[in-house]
C-alpha cells in the first residue's frame, strides 16, 4: 500500500478533528498501519471551516500534509466547494447529503452520498454525525476496519456516549455496506 | 497523541514534578497536560503571570530539590533568555521546551519554524555551553525530553528542546515503555558532612551533586563569577576558572552528549544535512534523489548543541557538497560551513517559515550539488 491520504471536511464543531483522531488511532494502534494526524489550528478550527488531514500507510510517513489526496470527506458545502477539485480521478468523495448541493455528478470519481446528520438526529442527537460519517466511510473505502475503528473509540468519545456513539458508527457503516452493494449491482 | 502532550509525557516519565508556564500558541498543550496528569502524580503545575516568572520559578524549585520544566515559543523563549543565562551561570537543572513558530517577534503563531535555533545557543550573553536536542516526531518529543533531563540533571545545566508546531500538533503512534525501562538519572542532592559541602566544583566535568535548599547546609548562589562554595569573586582570574568550566563541561564531553542519525553517509557525494520535521521532508528527497542514482546520505542532528563539529569536519573533503535544508533564514548551514573548512560546497535550503519545504525544492538543490 502506499500513502493514502484522506481529508475530513466540514464546519467546526460538527466533529471533523475528532473523525482524524478515531482513524488515526484505529490505524496505528489496531490496524498495523502508519498514520499522521494534522489539523487546522487556530480559529477556523471553532466553528467556521475545519479540515483535517489523516496520512496513512504500511511504512513511516515522511511528509505529514496532503498533497494527493485520495479521499474526501465533506459534511458541509464550504469543505465540500473547497476541496473536490483536488481529487483525482477516481478519487472517493463521500457528502453530507442533506448538507451538500452537488455543482455536478462526478462521474470521474467515486461518489457517496450519507444523511449522517439526519441518521444521528435519529438515534436522539445530531453530535452522532461524525461517527455515522465515519462508518459509512470505513464501509466504502475499507482503508481502515471496522473493529480497530470500535476499539479505537474509548477515550476518544465521552465513556458515557460510548454505546451510542457505537450504534452510530454501525448505523453508517450498515448503509456504507448498502451503497456498496447498489454501487456493485449497478456497475 | 501530539507532539505537544508527549512533551509532558516524557518529562512526568522523567520525574519531572515541577513545571512552571505562560501559556502561548503552539505550546499551550503540553501545559494542559502536564497540569491535567500533575495531581496523578503529585506535581506541581503553576501558571505564572509570564515567562520571565516562569523561569524564575523553575530555578527555584530546581535548588528546593525538584526536577522541572516549563514549555513556550519565540516571544517566550526571548523573555526567559536572561534567566537562561542565570541557569547556566548558576549550573540549575531545568528543561525548556521551544515549540517554535514562525518570527520574529509573535510573527506566526499557528504555523510552524525552525528559527530559534541559534538564540538557543546565543541568546543569553556571556559565554555558556548549551545543550539542546531536535525531536522530528511525537515520538521523539517523548524520548528526547526524558534524554533532555538526563543530560540536565548530569551536566547541571538547562537542556533546551527545539521542536517546531508541526511537530507539536502532529498525532502519530508513540510508544511509552514501562518505567522500570526508561534510564531516568535521579536528583543527585550532596548528603555529606557540613564542612565539606561545595554546590560547585570547577573541574569541565558533569556528575557534581546539587545541593538542596533545607537540607541545613549553607550556600550561596548568584549570577556573579563565584567560587565553589558559591560566594562571589569578582576577579579575572576566577571568571576564568568558571568560564572554562561552564564551556568545557559540555564541550570536552561533547563525544558522549551528541547524538546523531545518518543513513548512507559513507561513501556519499552529497549529504544533506538535517533536523527535526525537516529532516522527514529530506528523506522524501533523498529518496527520490536515488532513484535518478544520486549517491546522497542524510545526517540528521537529534542534538543541535553542541554542534557536531568533529563529524562534519570528518566528512568535509570527502562529499562534493552538503545540502542544509532548514526553516529560516540559513542559521545552522554557518554551522556546517564553519565545519566544512571550505574543502566541501555547502549549500543553503532555506525557508521564511509558515509552512515545512516543498520536498521538490529539496530535491532540486541535491541535484544541483550533484553537478
Amino acid at each position: 500500500m502506499s500513502t493514502q491520504e484522506i481529508r475530513f471536511s466540514g464546519f467546526g464543531g460538527q466533529g471533523i478533528i475528532r473523525c482524524a483522531l478515531i482513524t488515526g488511532k484505529a490505524l496505528s494502534l489496531y490496524d498495523d498501519k502508519f498514520a499522521t494526524m494534522t489539523q487546522s489550528f487556530g480559529p477556523e478550527a471553532r466553528g467556521s471551516a475545519c479540515a483535517a488531514q489523516l496520512m496513512v500507510s504500511d511504512s513511516r510517513i515522511l511528509y505529514p500534509y496532503i498533497t494527493h489526496p485520495g479521499i474526501l470527506m465533506a459534511l458541509s458545502q464550504e469543505a465540500y466547494d473547497t476541496y473536490y477539485g483536488e481529487l483525482p480521478k477516481d478519487g472517493v468523495l463521500i457528502v453530507e447529503n442533506d448538507l451538500v448541493k452537488l455543482k455536478s455528478e462526478h462521474s470521474d470519481l467515486k461518489l457517496y452520498r450519507v444523511p449522517a446528520t439526519r441518521f444521528a438526529e435519529e438515534l436522539g442527537n445530531r453530535l452522532f454525525t461524525n461517527l455515522v460519517a465515519l462508518g459509512f466511510l470505513t464501509a466504502v473505502t475499507k482503508v481502515v476496519t471496522a473493529d480497530a475503528m470500535k476499539k479505537a473509540l474509548p477515550g476518544l468519545v465521552p465513556d458515557r456516549f460510548l454505546k451510542i456513539n457505537i450504534r452510530a458508527f454501525e448505523k453508517g457503516y450498515n448503509h456504507g455496506l448498502e451503497a456498496m452493494s447498489t454501487a456493485g449491482a449497478k456497475s | 497523541m501530539d507532539g505537544d502532550h508527549a512533551l509532558a509525557e516524557g518529562a512526568l516519565a522523567a520525574g519531572c514534578r515541577f513545571f512552571a508556564g505562560y501559556p502561548i500558541t503552539p505550546s499551550t498543550e503540553t501545559a494542559e497536560r502536564f497540569a491535567e496528569r500533575a495531581p496523578e502524580v503529585g506535581a506541581l503545575f503553576i501558571q505564572m503571570e509570564d515567562e520571565l516568572a516562569s523561569i524564575a520559578a523553575l530555578i527555584g524549585a530546581a535548588w528546593a530539590g525538584q526536577k522541572c520544566m516549563t514549555v513556550t515559543c519565540g516571544p517566550g523563549f526571548s523573555l526567559m533568555t536572561e534567566n537562561i543565562g542565570l541557569a547556566a551561570m548558576t549550573e540549575t537543572p531545568l528543561v525548556i521546551a521551544n515549540v517554535q513558530r514562525g518570527g520574529p517577534s509573535t510573527g506566526l503563531p499557528t504555523l510552524t519554524a525552525q528559527q530559534d535555533m541559534m538564540q538557543a545557543k546565543y541568546g543569553p550573553h556571556g559565554d555558556n555551553a548549551m545543550i539542546a536536542l531536535c525531536p522530528d516526531s511525537p515520538q521523539e518529543c517523548f524520548d528526547l525530553t526524558v534524554e533532555a533531563f538526563n543530560l540536565s540533571e548530569f551536566y547541571r545545566v538547562p537542556v533546551i528542546i527545539l521542536t517546531d508546531e508541526t511537530v507539536g500538533h502532529m498525532h502519530e503512534k508513540v510508544v511509552i515503555p514501562p518505567a522500570d525501562q526508561i534510564k531516568v538519572v535521579p536528583r543527585n542532592n550532596y548528603s555529606g558532612p557540613k564542612e565539606d559541602c561545595r554546590p560547585y566544583k570547577f573541574d569541565s566535568k558533569g556528575g557534581h551533586p546539587m545541593v538542596r535548599a533545607g537540607d541545613g547546609y549553607n550556600f550561596h548562589i548568584t549570577g556573579l563569577v563565584h567560587n565553589e562554595m558559591g560566594y562571589p569573586v569578582m576577579t579575572a582570574d576566577q571568571g576564568k576558572i568558571v568560564v572554562t568550566h561552564l564551556m568545557e563541561k559540555i564541550n570536552s564531553n561533547a563525544d558522549d552528549i551528541i547524538r546523531l542519525e545518518e543513513d548512507q553517509v559513507e561513501g556519499a557525494d552529497i549529504v544533506v544535512v538535517s533536523y527535526g520535521i525537516t529532516s522527514r521532508i529530506a528523506v522524501k528527497a533523498i529518496q527520490d534523489a536515488r532513484k535518478e542514482g544520486i549517491k546522497v546520505g542524510s545526517l540528521r542532528l537529534i542534538t543541535i548543541w553542541p554542534f557536531c563539529e568533529k563529524r562534519i569536519s570528518e566528512l568535509s573533503g570527502k562529499v562534493k557538497a552538503f545540502v542544509v535544508p532548514e526553516i529560516n533564514y540559513g542559521q545552522m548551514v554557518r554551522e556546517v560551513e564553519r565545519c566544512a573548512h571550505g574543502r566541501s560546497e555547502v549549500i543553503s535550503v532555506n525557508h521564511c517559515g509558515g509552512a515545512v519545504h516543498d520536498p521538490e525544492v529539496i530535491l532540486d538543490a541535491i541535484r544541483k550539488a550533484n553537478k
